[in-house]
């Protein structure tokens, strides 16, 4: 059960052994986002941020079986190819693992306090928000809570 | 009463500093009477907070809307539509 907001790096493997350690465990599922070309900084409200992932995570678990998690967050300078994000999901089955995990990263894009700023070439710009990152999010609304899906 | 307001990521360029703690009347001791009263000093404040489309307020590390009521020593952080992940 971890959740980190951090300028160091962080290693999958070792966070995808950390949460794997149930019995029960039969499914780890994990996300890593990754910086493409341009070089960014992260800005995050110190506090807020840590307080909101928490509140996306305690939802899913309302909806899915999750029986550990971590989900790291860096901020600062990021270089092309540095990871950024990383959200790792334990559950018994592979159905909740993955459910869980795409809900917590489209959550996170809308709701969790990150403003990245690009540093182009010709200067430096906010990134706007995307309205295609506010669907992703609002599709889960459609479904019935709390959601649990079926387990072959 | 006193309040302490936070800016982020573009809103805090504009304005030039992160933090700032500010007297407001009783009258105003909502977000949206916080809003008005920072857009009343003109210049970049008028000009960060007018369309509050692209604004994002939270009151004590929580989303809040305009007619979230204000409280002595709260903290009111306003920034844009958050882009991480």
């Amino acid at each position: 059960m971890k959740v980190s907001v951090q300028s160091d790096d962080f290693d999958l493997s070792t966070e995808v052994i950390d949460i794997s350690m149930n019995t029960r465990t039969g499914a780890v599922a994990s996300f890593v986002g990754v910086v493409r070309d341009i070089p960014m900084t992260l800005e995050h409200y110190p506090g807020m941020t840590e307080n909101a992932i928490k509140k996306i995570v305690e939802e899913a678990r309302t909806r899915w079986q999750v029986l550990d998690y971590a989900v790291i967050h860096r901020y600062g300078d990021l270089q092309p190819g540095d990871q950024i994000v990383l959200v790792a999901i334990a559950s018994s089955h592979r159905a909740d693992a993955f459910a869980a995990c795409q809900f917590i990263m489209d959550y996170l894009k809308t709701q969790a306090p990150f403003w990245k700023k690009e540093h182009h070439p010709e200067g430096a710009r906010w990134v706007n928000a995307l309205e295609a990152d506010d669907e992703a999010a609002a599709r889960w609304k459609s479904l019935k809570q709390p959601q649990r899906l079926v387990q072959k | 009463m006193k309040v302490k307001v936070l800016l982020f990521a573009n809103l805090r360029e504009r304005i030039g500093q992160s933090v700032e703690v500010v007297d407001i009347p009783d009258s105003a001791s909502t977000v949206a009477g916080l809003r008005i009263h920072l857009m009343q000093r003109g210049g970049a404040w008028q000009e960060i907070l007018s369309d509050m489309k692209v604004v994002r307020v939270a009151v004590n590390h929580d989303m809040a809307a305009a007619n979230a009521p204000l409280n002595p020593g709260d903290e009111v952080a306003f920034f844009p539509p958050v882009t991480g992940g």
